[in-house]
């Protein structure tokens, strides 16, 4: 790896290492007797030993002059198995805390393995250490593609990759430590966002900086979705994260905003935090890979356009709709209840975009498991955008708040629609990356597959159940008034649906275990044609006409 | 100046809405445009392409 970095960007790594050093040991002194401490000492280790791995290969012959003739890739391999190594960790720590609220004896009486500190290390994993990776990852392959242009230097793609698993491991270590401001989804603290900024701003920067350097006249519509996940996650994060922290030594830290405006600002990055982050960086991966994959173009270019802008205007007012029957004032909950609901339109007209792109191929998804994945993610992007929307109308809200009904809808999501489009679109570049005849084994590609679709389905259906009756249980009166259940009926009610839930959530890590496996046998195994590997026809080309399911 | 509740509710309703449809139509003239249907046609198609390699000038 340093041997593709010229001689002045080996200088310029050892110069971001050194000061990443220094900043780690000023960290590990002033806050000794605090957790920040410990994350400087983690910091400090981290920086030298990138330092020793930078000298190892100080002298490397330089990159030569023919490198520019192809993409820079590098970067996306490292990104796709890192986003495989989170998937499995935080899949496995999502699954261990449905056994916890199944079974809440389960934490051995540690602090660290306690719901409250487990839980963000699962959402945090899942969404920056698994989505956000492959979509660094994935936005690096489709930014130089789609402008016929390689990055325009080796370093900072670099920088953006470590700078950001150094965030997410910062951020998941924290948490085991105790160390959060609790805000949902944003739950690393100060020290730890400021980080966030600098990598972010480079990865922005770099983005830019590909689109100045690109041949096609037109940028690709995917391109746009990316752009706006950056940009817009940028936003959020420094604005939400603003925060005096109580001293230089240590790691707590107090919010600029209290009360109901801390609960706006909060729940402001949330929503736009699924919409952008969860949502448009994910759009942006399906209009390259489904297209590409399917061998057709989308659907409807016009309506791709339209419903980007579309989501992009509406979701920046829908955060309110997390905050119905509080403090926030009526008309900022009518003004969120009421985007909500228009989102739906450009939601499923992109749902529906990628759906008609795969008409007239419906053969190929019949055949391709890695189609199938993309088109699954399709119906389950219009599916939870559906139910988004419903949720968030006030009335409907006052049932499902505050129970399992949101946990189901939020999954539906995530395990439906992002894990799977991301599932689909690693499966589709892999062969292409590592320069292979396909994945090492169609088979387990078809096997993840059934695994996800029915732990998904299984999860949801356990919570929309659960959620439903806890609902209607929380608003059950009797004759004199008063409720008919306590707060512990509710919970024995819930029990069986927690181990429902926790036995789709080993369907969907099983899943990716597998699916880990089989990314890696690809990458380990040379070209087909010199080894034993039995051929798989199903993931060579798109043109290939498949024999039978899983071939 | 104090923001009052509303005058929040009046820049809302005048503002935000007017803003709302104009960018709306702005984007609407913009993906249909006749003269864009040309880049948006090649765009779409150009990602099939299977040239694996930058563009060097």
């Amino acid at each position: 790896m340093i041997g593709e970095l010229t001689k002045s960007e080996r200088q310029g790594a050892l110069l971001i290492l050194l000061a990443l050093a220094v900043t780690g040991l000023a960290m590990a002194v002033g806050g000794s007797n605090d957790p920040l401490g410990t994350h400087g000492t983690l910091v400090m280790v981290v920086a030298i030993v990138g330092t020793f791995a930078v000298i190892t290969g100080y002298y490397a012959p330089e990159p030569p002059e023919s490198r520019l003739d192809s993409y820079y890739d590098t970067p996306t391999k490292f990104g796709i198995v890192a986003a495989m190594v989170w998937a499995v960790i935080a899949m496995a720590v999502g699954d261990w805390v449905a056994w916890l609220l199944a079974f809440p004896e389960w934490t051995f009486d540690a602090a660290w393995a306690s719901f409250g500190r487990l839980r963000p290390v699962h959402t945090s994993g899942v969404i920056f250490g698994f989505g956000g990776n492959a979509l660094i990852a994935t936005s690096f392959y489709v930014m130089q593609r789609t402008s016929r242009a390689r990055l325009p230097d080796q370093l900072s793609p670099w920088f953006v990759l470590f700078g950001y698993n150094l965030f997410c491991v910062i951020a998941a270590t924290g948490y085991l430590m105790g160390v959060t401001q609790s805000k949902e989804y944003a739950e690393p603290e100060w020290y730890a966002d400021i980080w966030l900024v600098i990598v972010w701003v480079t990865y922005f920067v770099l983005y830019l900086r590909t689109l100045n350097r690109r041949k096609e006249p037109h940028i690709y519509v995917s391109n746009w979705y990316y752009m706006a996940f950056i940009l817009v996650v940028a936003m959020l994060h420094i604005v939400n994260n603003l925060a005096v922290p109580i001293s230089w030594g240590s790691a707590k830290s107090y919010s600029l905003f209290a009360g109901v405006q801390d609960a706006m600002t909060e729940w402001w990055y949330g929503h736009n935090a699924v919409a952008f982050f969860l949502t448009s960086g994910f759009l942006g991966m399906m209009y390259y890979y489904m297209p590409k994959r399917a061998g057709r173009p989308i659907y409807s270019y016009r309506m791709s356009i339209i419903s980007f802008w579309g989501i992009t205007f509406f979701y920046m007012w829908a955060g309110s709709h997390h905050l119905h029957y509080t403090a926030l004032p009526q008309w900022v909950q009518s003004l969120g209840m009421t985007f909500s609901v228009m989102l739906l339109v450009p939601s499923w007209v992109s749902a529906g975009n990628a759906l008609m792109t795969l008409n007239g191929a419906w053969h190929k998804v019949r055949d391709d498991a890695v189609l199938r994945f993309m088109m699954v993610a399709a119906v389950f992007y219009g599916l939870s955008t559906f139910e988004g929307s419903f949720m968030a109308i006030r009335p409907v809200n006052a049932l499902s708040h505050y129970t399992d009904w949101t946990v189901g809808h939020v999954h539906a999501g995530a395990l439906g629609w992002v894990a799977m489009i991301t599932f689909g679109a690693i499966y589709a570049s892999v062969p292409w990356l590592w320069k292979r005849d396909g994945m090492y084994s169609a088979k387990l590609v078809e096997a993840h597959f059934w695994l996800s679709l029915a732990g998904t389905i299984i999860y949801v259906f356990a919570m929309w159940n659960s959620g439903i009756i806890q609902g209607l249980m929380w608003r059950t009166y009797n004759e004199s008034g008063t409720l008919a259940y306590s707060f512990v009926d509710s919970l024995i009610a819930m029990h069986p649906y927690y181990i429902a839930r926790a036995i789709g959530g080993v369907f969907f890590l099983l899943g990716a275990i597998i699916g880990f496996y089989n990314i890696w046998m690809t990458i380990r195994t040379a070209s087909q044609a010199q080894s034993q590997a039995e051929p798989d026809y199903s993931a060579v080309g798109i043109e290939i006409p498949a024999v039978q399911p899983g071939r | 100046m104090t923001i009052t509740h509303d005058l929040l509710v009046w820049f809302s309703k005048s503002f935000g809405l007017f803003y709302l449809i104009g960018l709306s139509l702005i984007v609407l003239a913009y993906a249909y445009w006749p003269a864009n249907q040309k880049p948006f046609e090649h765009a779409a198609n150009a990602i099939l392409d299977d040239d694996d390699k930058p563009y060097r000038g």
